[in-house]
């Protein structure tokens, strides 16, 4: 097969160096895993949405730049009061919605009260919990006055969820998504593709390709066949990690490997017996090959943590010495707690991080004397079981939100932590504006949660993506999940 | 022939809704709700039931049922809940793929399978028996995905003869024919060594046959024999397999749709039953059980057009 594999890519090759210089390229194909279920990023939390629309259709009044940085959207700028209550953005002029539409400051006031409304059905609502009131005081200056300084509020403004969309168009963005950004929504093959072209009439700098597809590609073998065919130019998450070696010795191809925001976890239910005793989740986190699962379960593609927080953040404290790799002092920390002949189940859901990742992990318990028992769950029964109900040990997840270390400080959440201690600390986090300071806040999070062993960290989620090597301006890391195509363009 | 018809309609209106009834509560039992489904891990417990009561999933069981059963009756069948788009038009856009792939898999099996099988029948216990029964053994033994990718390696990534899945619709039928050729052949394949088999037993059967032996008594030779008599007798098991066929082939493509990564029926089940929507899952299974249905009054038709004396006792 591999030889068979070799041969072809060299006949491949052969006819693709012959061909002569092709024309300057203006349109793109894009290989997506998931398929969006619809095209609205504000009514449901499938990261596919925003793979599509995101920064190309529909634009928030901040965003997201390729290195995680919150950067203007279409907010130009923004002042903060001294108590950091109210926020005063400066909406950019000329813009207009893709039906021709111009934008207001009223449009803004429509999405957020839309999106913080009783009966919206916004994934991510929490972004909005903090406003008491939206108003907009002239043609192009929306007020947002908070009920509590939120020093997070440019950054949650940049989520997929908070973009800006039109009262006309709003209950319609789901099939026919219209926005301000630089692509305008042309077509949707159910199943197969999306297609985007070029918004003449942008506001901002203007797109560079004239005209983007998404194919919806979840099979690996497939995505391969794909990408060898040059049916697809660029594959952002590329679902077959094994054939990247190959990829990459194919002069054709780059192989772009960058990070993203999926902390990749072994969540434990801290209410349950013997989890709730801290010497038993130590003993668990030490019991922990890290490097074994990243080369076991991910090819070698994932980068260590310590604690739920992204490595590549300025805020980053490396903590994973605290959970080092020790079966012995794992053993150890059993027998003090007593607890000898642990039985403990593990639910995997279907991702191959947690499935072959778990089967990794469970053989690691065992070796320190923990039996479990594996239980493979789809996904929606992950939701409602682990998820919903909190009914499990132990499970394999990987927590893909940007700075979701907030979610700790919820004493109902599934894994179930909420001490007041962490709560104190995120509270201050939430007063403090000093970058500095928040940066130092964010450390003791992201301590208090490890030296208290909540879950056991294991990698970082890497963003093992394929282009072809005359593109250039695709996103190396995902500090959201989008396929930000702005600045994407051929070079000969 | 008029009631005959009228009585196998009302026994396919009673098997419909019999499997209306199973469907629908064999799924209400699935754990998962699509609400959370949707909404992932930061949902807040008001916007899941904002969801729910927008989606109808908050209303009793029977209202449910009656409200997804009864719209059936005149061709509703709901509004998805992850796709928010009629499920009737999901459906109806996916057939459109799912079914001139079948019909074309189905072609080819009958084009390859039937003239091997009879090529075999006629050359009985020769060397052209063993190799194409060899073959067939071959064709049988190994998985469609697996020629799939064979075909793909091939076709799509060396010899760049047809693109490596995808479906570019009907408006370009010759590109669309395209796409669905390997596909279809990856289908067809084991499905003709299957045929092929069938036909060739079944004509050997056929050959022992009074009538036939009455026709060598006259002077035919065996081959003639078998052309002019054998044949259309011999066809009616195969007839029978490929009835079943069909509705395997428009169920069963599911793997085969995901390694071309082609729109159809089967894809959109499968993504229906991972996301929970449990409303086009639902309707998908009741078109098969309906497709099932039409198939088998089909080929109870195609037998008796074939043998007149089947005609007689279904009249």
């Amino acid at each position: 097969m591999r030889q068979a594999l070799r041969i072809a890519t060299v006949l491949v090759l052969a006819v693709f160096s012959a061909a002569p210089a092709l024309a300057q390229r203006t349109d793109i194909v894009v290989g997506l895993v998931l398929e969006p279920p619809h095209l609205d990023p504000t009514s449901n939390a499938a990261a596919a949405i925003d793979e599509v629309v995101y920064a190309n259709v529909f634009e928030g009044l901040t965003r997201f730049a390729p290195d995680g940085q919150i950067v203007p959207g279409l907010a130009e700028s923004w002042d903060v009061s001294e108590d950091g209550l109210v926020y005063t953005f400066h909406i950019a002029q000329g813009v207009t919605f893709h039906d021709d539409s111009t934008l207001t400051a009223e449009d803004v006031v429509f999405s957020l009260d839309r999106a913080r409304g009783e009966d919206s059905v916004n994934a991510q609502k929490f972004l909005f919990d903090d406003i008491e009131s939206v108003e907009a005081s002239d043609e192009s200056t929306v007020v947002v006055t908070l009920a509590r300084p939120n020093g997070n509020f440019p950054f949650n403004m940049a989520w997929g969820d908070a973009v800006i969309v039109a009262p006309e168009s709003a209950d319609t963005n789901t099939t026919n998504p219209i926005g301000t950004g630089p692509f305008r929504f042309e077509s949707w093959r159910q199943g197969d593709s999306v297609t985007l072209v070029r918004n003449e009439d942008y506001w901002g700098e203007a797109a560079l390709l004239e005209r983007a597809t998404f194919r919806f590609i979840s099979d690996p073998t497939a995505a391969f066949a794909a990408m060898m065919a040059e049916d697809v130019d660029a594959f952002p998450v590329f679902p077959a990690p094994e054939t990247l070696i190959q990829l990459q010795s194919d002069p054709r191809f780059e192989v772009v490997v960058g990070t993203t925001e999926g902390e990749t976890i072994l969540a434990m239910n801290n209410r349950r017996e013997p989890l709730d005793n801290a010497l038993v989740r130590e003993a668990i986190a030490h019991a922990i090959d890290r490097q074994a699962v990243i080369d076991g379960a991910m090819f070698g593609y994932g980068t260590p943590i310590g604690t739920h927080f992204a490595p590549h953040h300025p805020a980053y404290v490396d903590l994973t010495e605290l959970s080092a790799y020790d079966p012995e002092r794992s053993r150890e920390l059993l027998a003090e707690a007593g607890g000898d002949d642990l039985r403990l189940s593990l639910a995997l859901p279907p991702p191959v991080y947690a499935r072959r990742g778990g089967e990794i992990i469970a053989a690691q318990l065992r070796a320190v004397g923990i039996e479990t028992e594996i239980v493979n769950v789809e996904w929606a029964q992950w939701l409602e079981q682990v998820f919903g109900n909190g009914d499990f040990d132990l499970t394999v997840i990987s927590h893909t939100e940007p700075l979701d270390i907030e979610i700790y400080g919820r004493e109902d959440y599934y894994f179930g932590y909420g001490a007041p201690e962490f709560q104190e600390i995120w509270d201050e986090l939430n007063r403090t504006a000093d970058p500095e300071a928040r940066n130092a806040l964010l450390g003791d999070l992201q301590r208090n949660i490890s030296e208290n062993f909540v879950n056991a960290y294991i990698f970082q989620l890497a963003k093992a993506g394929v282009e072809r090597v005359e593109l250039e301006g695709l996103w190396v890391n995902a500090p959201t999940q989008a396929t930000d195509l702005t600045k994407v363009h051929w070079v000969q | 022939m008029v009631s005959f018809v009228l009585r196998r309609l009302v026994s396919l209106a009673v098997s419909l809704a019999v499997a209306s009834v199973v469907i629908f509560f064999v799924l209400e039992v699935l754990p998962g709700d699509p609400a959370r489904f949707m909404l992932g891990l930061n949902a807040s417990p008001e916007a899941l039931a904002a969801l729910r009561s927008q989606l109808g999933l908050d209303a009793p069981v029977l209202v449910r049922f009656w409200d997804w059963a009864g719209g059936m009756m005149h061709g509703d069948f709901g509004i998805s809940y992850t796709y928010r788009v009629p499920v009737a038009e999901l459906i109806g856009a996916r057939l459109w793929v799912s079914l001139p792939l079948a019909i074309y898999a189905l072609a080819l099996a009958m084009l390859i399978g039937i003239p091997l099988g009879a090529l075999a029948a006629s050359g009985r216990d020769t060397p052209v028996d063993f190799g194409t029964m060899g073959l067939a053994q071959v064709g049988i033994a190994l998985p469609n995905f697996w020629f799939a990718m064979l075909l793909v390696l091939l076709f799509s990534v060396t010899l760049r003869w047809f693109s490596s899945g995808g479906f570019p619709g009907w408006e370009d039928p010759g590109a669309a024919l395209a796409a669905l050729t390997l596909p279809a052949t990856a289908l067809a394949l084991p499905q003709a060594a299957i045929l092929a088999r069938v036909m060739r037993s079944s004509l050997i059967d056929t050959l022992d046959e009074d009538y036939v032996r009455t026709a060598r008594a006259k002077g035919l030779s065996r081959r003639q024999a078998l052309w002019r008599h054998a044949f259309r007798n011999g066809l009616i098991p195969v007839l029978t397999i490929m009835g079943l066929q069909f509705s395997f082939l428009l169920a069963g493509a599911i793997i085969i749709e995901n390694v071309f990564y082609l729109p159809g029926l089967g894809r959109l089940a499968f993504q229906a039953i991972s996301s929970r929507d449990l409303i086009v899952v639902r309707s998908v299974v009741m078109i098969l059980v309906f497709a099932v249905i039409v198939v088998t009054f089909l080929v109870d038709i195609g037998y008796a057009a074939i043998d007149p004396r089947l005609r007689r006792t279904v009249r």
